[in-house]
């Protein structure tokens, strides 16, 4: 290459990656994500809600990759976003919406939820104020020119360790979670199934 | 400026790794504008080739040869009346299209051209391409339950049940060529889609050829569970017009319509550069590794012009067996232009080729390069393209319970058994 390229390029093109972790896509995408929250719990027409819901779960992928977790991101938009939300519409259409936007809903049940949802926010507005206290050895500083990789590598440790996690160290909470899906499949089946 | 587009060419990294959103956005626009002429060229082809199968001539009236015909047809889409049904769910009716059309186009954002000529590179790029791509399901159910309609609410069921399933397959042939790019010296595979073109080109195989016929299985999969992915005949069960008038999409009409067509073909194109991305080498010319002499480079940088040198060849054959009637004067003369066109398109293609090798400017010969390797990825894609044709033609259409029966019976148990046994094979050869 010759000089004049070379000095071009080291101008036009910066080293490191680019922040994506910019304060307007946190509020725009944390905004969507109440935004569609709220819709789906408003709306009586089920196929909104459950587009509504589709909105919260893309937003939250898009947190998860401003998190430096692509990985999850991507997780999150095959499993919810691609296949249960799919499922869900599959349902929700062979199911009679009128009738059912006339019924009466479970009212009883809302102090129990609100009460649940209270509990969970005072949990993370606790670890929000004490967590430097509680967690002292999790602490990092990020100097300003630190790019994704290293970003991610403090909050994650080394690329390619995830495997390594889960079929490792893990193991034992990796198998028990897909027990509990087995039992489900199991369970399904049983239900579907006409003669014993 | 000269010198600020200079120096992007000779770029050695995708606009998404350097941080530099201007090259992005002209990437994009690039691909977009490509994807859109490559549908419109696809619609020409598509029908003049099962015409042809048929034994029929297909558009002839329109521009030489029906050349002029997809021209006409955005026209008279985007003229039509815009009809949403009044029991429709205006809001879902409006928004379906346009779900389906996004979501077939977020895909093209890793898709690599070459090593550097992608919008970006990301480190999770095939889990990215296959999430993005299911959200494209959401777009027809949702068309379908906002028509109000029987039809469609049955296309968008069947389609839905149809894409469920088939995902599942081509997802585990798909994690059994990710297992072949962690055979080299650190263990550790790769899902970047750069990465995977690289993996096959440091293992000097194309993951086709890998452990025979296990790679070749895991391909054929796809290659099947793609079609099924798309709706395209002969799984093309959500707009069975024998059945289903058309499906999903029996109640729009004019513009949206014609989104729900570009996204249909745009996902067809997406899962074709998926498939040659894991198993055809992606953007690698036949025999890298073997034929790498100088001088072969320059015989297969001359390719790209020498296929334009063909395409005008034809042109102008057609040119000169035009009936010699003054009816057709001004389709000869346009015909001719044409000819002409791709000539001229042939002869920079090849001057570049030639500039690349004898200046020695790096610039040139990069330009060079990167035309080779969008030229040799676009070429496999175009042959999976004319395989959906020639499928739609060949293959009467399956019946539903048929199809859920290759999709769990046959093509699963094979799709898991393909993954296990390549993952031992990997483990007894590493």
């Amino acid at each position: 290459m010759n000089p004049v390229l070379n000095s071009a390029l080291n101008t036009t093109i910066n080293p490191g990656m680019a922040p994506v972790a910019t304060p307007f896509f946190f509020y725009l995408l944390a905004g969507l994500a109440i935004a569609g929250g709220v819709l789906v719990i408003t709306r009586r027409n089920s196929v909104h809600s459950a587009l509504a819901l589709i909105g919260t779960l893309l937003s939250v992928a898009g947190l998860y990759l401003m998190l430096y977790a692509p990985f999850v991101a991507a997780a999150q938009i095959i499993v919810y976003a691609g296949g249960i939300m799919v499922l869900f519409l599959f349902v929700i259409m062979l199911v009679n919406i009128e009738r059912v936007s006339k019924e009466r809903r479970f009212n009883r049940i809302w102090p129990a939820g609100v009460s649940a949802a209270c509990g969970l926010m005072a949990l993370f507005v606790f670890a929000f104020v004490k967590g430097k206290a509680l967690f002292p050895d999790r602490l990092m500083t990020l100097r300003e020119s630190s790019n994704t990789q290293e970003i991610a590598t403090m909050l994650y440790g080394e690329r390619g360790k995830m495997g390594q996690y889960s079929f490792g160290q893990y193991t034992f909470t990796f198998e028990i979670a897909s027990l509990l899906l087995l039992v489900a499949i199991l369970g399904a089946v049983i239900m579907t199934k006409k003669k014993m | 400026m000269p010198n600020f587009v200079m120096s992007y060419l000779g770029s050695t990294v995708t606009p998404g790794q350097a941080g530099n959103q201007f090259w992005a956005l002209i990437y994009v626009l690039i691909i977009f504008a490509g994807v859109s002429v490559a549908v419109v060229a696809m619609n020409w082809i598509e029908r003049k080739a099962l015409a042809h199968f048929q034994i029929r001539l297909g558009p002839m009236r329109v521009g030489p040869h029906g050349l002029l015909q997809p021209i006409a047809d955005a026209l008279k889409l985007m003229l039509k009346e815009d009809i949403i049904p009044a029991e429709a769910d205006q809001f879902v009716f409006w928004v379906a299209p346009l779900i389906g059309l996004l979501a077939a186009f977020a895909v093209y954002t890793v898709i690599p051209f070459g090593p550097s000529q992608a919008v970006s590179d990301m480190n999770i790029g095939i889990l990215f391409m296959l999430g993005v791509s299911s959200l494209g399901a959401l777009g027809i159910v949702v068309a379908g339950w906002a028509s109000n309609s029987h039809y469609p609410l049955i296309g968008a069921l069947r389609s839905t049940a149809q894409m469920v399933s088939y995902e599942v397959a081509m997802g585990l042939a798909v994690v059994s060529a990710v297992l072949m790019t962690s055979l080299n010296s650190t263990g550790t595979g790769t899902l970047s889609m750069i990465g995977i073109v690289q993996a096959q080109q440091q293992q000097g195989t194309w993951f086709i050829f890998k452990f025979f016929p296990l790679g070749l299985l895991a391909f054929m999969i796809f290659a099947i569970a793609m079609i099924a992915e798309t709706n395209r005949a002969p799984f093309d069960m959500a707009e069975a017009e024998s059945e289903l008038t058309a499906g999903y999409h029996t109640e729009y009409s004019g513009l949206r319509w014609s989104l729900f067509m570009l996204a249909e073909y745009a996902a067809m194109i997406a899962v074709s550069s998926i498939a040659v991305t894991l198993w055809l080498g992606g953007w690698m010319r036949p025999f890298p590794n073997l034929l790498q002499a100088p001088l072969w480079e320059f015989t297969f940088s001359l390719f790209p012009g020498l296929t334009f040198l063909g395409l005008a060849a034809i042109a102008g054959v057609g040119t000169a067996r035009m009936p010699s009637h003054s009816f057709f004067r001004i389709q000869r003369i346009g015909l001719g232009v044409f000819a002409s066109l791709l000539a001229s398109i042939a002869l920079l293609l090849l001057l570049i080729a030639v500039a690349g090798r004898s200046a020695d400017t790096s610039i040139a010969a990069r330009f060079s390069e990167g035309i080779g390797y969008v030229y040799w990825f676009v070429l496999k894609v175009a042959i999976f393209m004319y395989l959906f044709i020639w499928y739609r033609a060949t293959w009467p259409r399956y019946r539903f319970d048929q199809l859920m029966r290759v999709g769990w019976k046959v093509l699963l148990p094979i799709s898991l058994g393909v993954l296990i046994a390549t993952a031992i094979v990997g483990v007894i050869i590493s």
